[in-house]
């Protein structure tokens, strides 16, 4: 029971992680009906900008955790927001009206150029950060001598998310912006008609998918104390799935796809092997895909006319 | 009397196709211009250019003295020109009130609900489907939020395309009242577009005819109505 609880709370905190990834690509996919490839390696970005603003920040004498932990959250946003924009300039812009394979190429494009680009200027090696929150929020022993525990950096990963998740689906259901990409996502045309730069729109769309990422990267950061340049193809390919499996396209979708594949992946290490995790992870993939190919929340295409 | 919509000469295509041959229409404020037409004339090519969509590829379209012909389609609507476009295209998952307020976007709110409340005294009917998704609503209901919507912006120019279009005679009727009166009491300058050629041009102060993409007849509404031509193309046999 007690090894049992320990994985449900592991699992909700990889969960986590996966959905705040998994909605930049239900977002992008909503309003320009493309996948964007190069959205695992914006959150990898995202890990190695915090890591940065983090040693910039303990240089420079800011030693109070919570002041520190603050700064970086919106260093790294700030900054991966960037990225998100001028990727969204640079490679899927210029391509926008031109056939649709065109785009998902030139984000395979800039995936690889992203790996390449960290791989060169920050150099192979993982790159370690000591423990940055130690101790444990709750922890209490089981019958069998098995301790349950909820770590500060967990607390930390899971109130986070939540409350990003939530400020970010309100922006989506009750601002203009939120209203203008929605209207966006559902007839381009039409928005433009009513006044809406629909490429400021979708640049603020991978903007917001960007900086939701890089909080994503610190958690990952954070959890694992690690980063390197390749994170972001495996951490993609898995919120990609978690966005699918949700419904993309479908904002709680991503949150609860998220959610699920952390868990799934998290009990399949636990209870069979470590080693296939992956595999388990993947294979709901091609489940959903073969039997529920709108995902959970996803809508069929069918629209009244 | 200068136009307040002048378009000189307007040609566009589809591809290699042209559908706009060299047009010249103009609409004055105060004003209900209607332009009539068969299926396929360019009618709809024609509002949709005047936003840019396609774009003129030859020819002027200037909005109360501004070059309009390569402006940015986001930024004609600024300019508080509005259209209840072909096929309505109301925004299906999203409710009534907020399709509405995607109309309100080029005003930044200033006058929301002062708006929100004169469109649902125009229309009732939208009041009590508020909360609904546009997607669920009927044709008629469709037409009168995208005519509500358009109107939400407080527009100098409206823009209808075939407001009359697969709705039942009487909410036609209800539909083009609603247009005569937003022009006598506010002077609302209104673009008609109809194949509905008896009822716009009887509404209408001044018609155009088009046919394959060029203007071929215009006048006076009640005018062109007594036209032999246009009553045999357009209101005995022609239909």
């Amino acid at each position: 029971m007690e090894y049992f609880a320990q994985q449900l709370i592991n699992g909700v905190t990889l969960g986590s992680i996966y959905g705040l990834i998994a909605i930049g690509y239900t977002m992008v996919y909503g309003i320009v009906g493309m996948i964007n490839f190069a959205h695992g390696d914006v959150f990898m970005v995202g890990g190695f900008l915090a890591l940065i603003a983090w040693l910039a920040l303990t240089a420079m004498g800011v030693t109070a955790v919570p002041v520190a932990l603050a700064l970086v959250l919106v260093l790294a946003m700030a900054f991966t927001a960037l990225y998100g924009w001028t990727v969204e300039r640079l490679a899927y812009r210029p391509l926008r009206g031109s056939f649709r394979l065109a785009p998902l190429i030139s984000a395979i494009g800039m995936s690889i150029l992203l790996q390449n680009a960290v791989q060169v200027a920050q150099g192979p090696r993982v790159k370690p950060l000591p423990p940055v929150v130690p101790g444990n929020f709750f922890q209490s022993e089981g019958a069998g001598g098995f301790v349950v525990a909820i770590s500060n950096v967990q607390v930390i990963i899971v109130a986070t998310t939540l409350v990003l998740m939530v400020a970010f689906s309100l922006l989506v259901a009750k601002t203009p912006l939120g209203r203008a990409q929605r209207a966006c996502e559902q007839d381009r045309k039409m928005a433009s008609l009513l006044g809406i730069d629909v490429d400021r729109t979708i640049s603020l769309t991978f903007v917001m998918g960007a900086a939701l990422a890089s909080v994503a990267g610190l958690m990952y950061l954070l959890y694992y104390g690690v980063v390197d340049f390749y994170i972001g193809f495996v951490a993609g390919v898995k919120a990609f799935t978690a966005a699918v499996l949700g419904g993309i396209g479908s904002l709680p979708g991503a949150m609860i796809g998220g959610l699920l594949i952390g868990l799934i992946e998290t009990f399949w290490s636990a209870y069979f092997s470590a080693e296939y995790k992956d595999v388990a992870a993947f294979s709901i993939l091609i489940v959903v895909l073969i039997f529920m190919p709108s995902g959970l929340l996803g809508r069929p295409e069918v629209e009244k006319v | 009397m200068s136009a307040l919509l002048s378009i000189k000469g307007v040609t566009a295509y589809y591809g290699a196709i042209a559908a706009l041959k060299g047009v010249d229409v103009d609409v004055a404020e105060g004003e209900i211009v209607t332009l009539i037409g068969a299926n396929g004339a360019g009618k709809s090519t024609l509002m949709m250019t005047i936003f840019g969509q396609p774009r003129a590829r030859d020819g002027l379209i200037t909005f109360d003295g501004h070059d309009i012909t390569r402006t940015p389609t986001h930024e004609i609507a600024r300019l508080k020109i509005a259209q209840s476009p072909e096929g309505r295209r109301i925004f299906g998952r999203m409710t009534v009130v907020e399709n509405l307020q995607m109309g309100a976007a080029v005003t930044k709110f200033a006058h929301y609900d002062e708006d929100l409340a004169r469109i649902f005294a125009i229309f009732p009917r939208l009041k009590e489907r508020a909360g609904q998704r546009g997607g669920t609503l009927s044709g008629g209901e469709q037409q009168m939020l995208a005519i509500g919507r358009a109107l939400m912006s407080r527009p100098r120019l409206l823009m209808l395309d075939e407001p009359s279009l697969g709705l039942a005679p009487l909410i036609a009727k209800q539909i083009f009242s609603v247009v005569e009166e937003l022009n006598r009491t506010e002077r609302l300058t209104v673009f008609l577009v109809e194949q509905n050629a008896y009822h716009a041009l009887r509404l209408a102060h001044r018609g155009y005819v088009m046919v394959n993409g060029r203007i071929t007849m215009s006048g006076g509404g009640r005018e062109l109505l007594e036209r032999p031509e246009v009553r045999a193309a357009y209101l005995e046999g022609g239909r």
